[in-house]
């Protein structure tokens, strides 16, 4: 088996026994990265700064001052700013931005010794749930069942066709309304964002900061558990970075969650589901139950209200962050005509900048925000986000542990097959998971099966918050009991 | 609520992004498609419930004000589109 197939867990065991060095463990993504253009995954490649970040992490190892992320190589969103390297947000109003920081995020992880292969695709300022929205074109599933090309999922698209294509040992995503869970669901890897304030967000581009938290993309719990090591912890430069401490969450994974009470909420069975969805859950139900774990019928009675309400939030915040992109600072600045002032500069300049998407979430923002309307539609969505939240604070007052629902409503879906489709309808992709931001949970998605025509379908455990490590913890059970190990059969 | 085309200009001249008169029309439907699906927050009973605005309940930290950095000039505007004499350059923005 190649090694760019390999776990982080068996990557930091066999690099520390010397079994591999960290060079040649990065030759072998970085060859199988040149293999797989056709998954348009890896948009920015950075050979030689992998190879670079590998010489250091094989003298750490041969120093035997290795951190379990030493020498493993990794996909970066390029949502997040890496000092020197491209970080466009795959947006064009970005073309050319080179940060002069590096974000708190991918520090933390070069501190512990990981090598970055390159900047990953990623729909358009994190705005998407296919990872069409890209300016670097469509990120492609590497699961495909007939002749379709199929998405990733989104926004984390990118991050998520690396990891199940093996391409990279394990990737940073960034979930705003579920771009970590509904990718990795897609595409049958593990993705969790951790409670809102675990993970800073300081040099990540800012979509909804009220919402967004970054999070590992991976091949297995175990993995998730030891990169959200790396990942997590207090940054004086988030003021909304939690400053406490971070447990070991590889150590969390004890496999035994006897006694402990899941959640199932009624509202989460939706009107016209899969059947396969439900069936899914209900082997998930299972599982936990034959694991020693109780479990409860719950009720969450706000969750529908969850989308709508996330579709001022969200927008609200994003016309707010986005008004940086001026066309003075950074990135694209349209040409102009003569007699052209600030304004028109502006205009034209946001215009060609953002993409459909973009404009559209920008504008709805603007005008929930607008005078007459602030308190119909925004303060209204943040009184209805106050009872989402309630919800889930009635019922772990109440003893419950950990939720378990579906992750998505459906497999990964064509590319282009929603292209007519009302915005809403793409929002709908969101369904299970965007009460998660609202509520600032924690929330995991793991592979559990296939559906009829063969494509991972993933379900999503929610837990108390801070509560990452206990959460690894049941999910690592529901992957034991599950033994999903289908990979996509390589055609790229 | 439905979105006409005078509101969507209006929004569009708001949010400072240029908007073909022809594209209105497009536009203002799908800004009223959207804000009919966030009109079922209207069937919330929200008396009484104070809009959230902290996800966790912490107070933010909080640090001595002094400067913490500076000096940094050539990086602040190695970015930017158009930048001479250590500014921002724009249109002219006063006669």
């Amino acid at each position: 088996m190649s090694a760019n197939s390999w776990t982080i867990a068996a990557a930091r065991d066999a690099l520390r026994k010397g079994e591999i060095s960290a060079v040649d463990l990065t030759m072998a993504c970085l060859t199988a990265i040149d293999a797989g253009d056709a998954l348009n995954a890896f948009v920015h490649k950075t050979p030689e700064i992998a190879l670079e970040q590998a010489r250091a992490a094989d003298a750490r190892l041969r120093a035997g001052d290795a951190p379990s992320m030493c020498g493993v190589p990794l996909g970066i969103k390029d949502l997040f700013c890496t000092k020197g390297v491209l970080s466009q947000a795959a947006s064009n109003i970005l073309r050319g931005f080179k940060p002069e920081y590096e974000s708190t995020v991918t520090a933390k992880l070069f501190e512990a010794g990981a090598v970055m292969l390159g900047k990953l695709n990623m729909d358009e300022f994190a705005m998407g749930s296919s990872n069409e929205t890209s300016c670097y074109g469509n990120a492609v599933n590497p699961w495909k069942v007939d002749d379709r090309l199929l998405t990733p999922g989104g926004s984390s698209g990118g991050s998520a066709a690396a990891v199940a294509a093996d391409l990279c040992l394990g990737a940073t995503g960034t979930d705003t309304g579920g771009s970590i869970r509904q990718p990795a669901a897609f595409t049958g890897i593990v993705g969790i964002k951790p409670t809102y304030g675990r993970v800073s967000r300081w040099g990540i581009v800012a979509f909804a900061s009220s919402l967004d938290q970054a999070g590992p993309m991976t091949k297995s719990v175990r993995d998730a558990a030891i990169m959200l090591q790396a990942m997590a912890g207090h940054d004086p430069k988030d003021s909304t970075s939690a400053d406490l401490p971070v447990p070991d969450f590889e150590a969390a994974l004890t496999g035994d969650i006897r006694g402990k009470v899941i959640g199932i909420p009624k509202e989460y069975r939706m009107d016209g589901m899969p059947a396969e969805i439900e069936a899914l859950w209900q082997r998930g139900i299972e599982m936990m139950r034959d694991a020693g774990a109780k479990v409860r019928d719950i009720s969450l009675p706000h969750t529908k209200y969850a989308l709508p309400a996330y579709y001022v939030i969200a927008p609200a915040e994003a016309s707010s962050n986005l008004a940086r992109y001026d066309g003075v600072r950074y990135g694209h600045r349209a040409k102009l005509a003569a007699g052209d002032g600030i304004v028109e500069m502006y205009e034209k300049t946001r215009a060609e900048g953002f993409g459909p998407e973009v404009q559209r979430r920008v504008m709805v923002g603007t005008y929930v925000l607008s005078a007459g309307f602030y308190d119909a539609y925004y303060n209204r969505a943040r009184k209805v986000r106050a009872l989402i939240k309630r919800d889930f604070e009635t019922v772990f007052a109440a003893g419950v542990d950990a939720i378990l629902t579906p992750a998505t409503p459906s497999a990964a879906f064509g590319l282009g097959e929603m292209a007519d489709a009302d915005p809403v309808k793409m929002y709908l992709n969101d369904v299970f998971t965007v009460t998660v931001n609202l509520a600032g949970l924690p929330g995991i998605s793991v592979p559990v099966g296939l559906d009829g025509q063969g494509l991972p379908l993933g379900l999503q455990l929610i837990g108390r918050p801070w509560d990452e490590a206990g959460l690894l913890n049941y999910a690592h059970v529901l992957e034991t009991r599950a033994g999903f190990v289908a990979k996509p059969e390589k055609w790229w | 609520m439905a979105i006409d085309i005078d509101t969507a200009r209006k929004v569009a001249k708001l949010a400072r992004i240029r908007v073909e008169e022809a594209d209105l029309p497009k536009l203002a439907g799908q800004l009223s498609g959207i804000l009919g699906f966030m009109e079922q927050l209207n069937e919330v009973d929200v008396t009484g419930v104070e809009p959230m605005v902290s996800v966790t309940p912490m107070r933010l930290k909080r640090r001595p004000d002094v400067v913490t950095d500076g000096n940094i000039q050539a990086q602040i505007l190695a970015n930017a589109p158009d930048a001479r004499e250590g500014f921002f350059a724009v249109p002219k923005v006063v006669e």
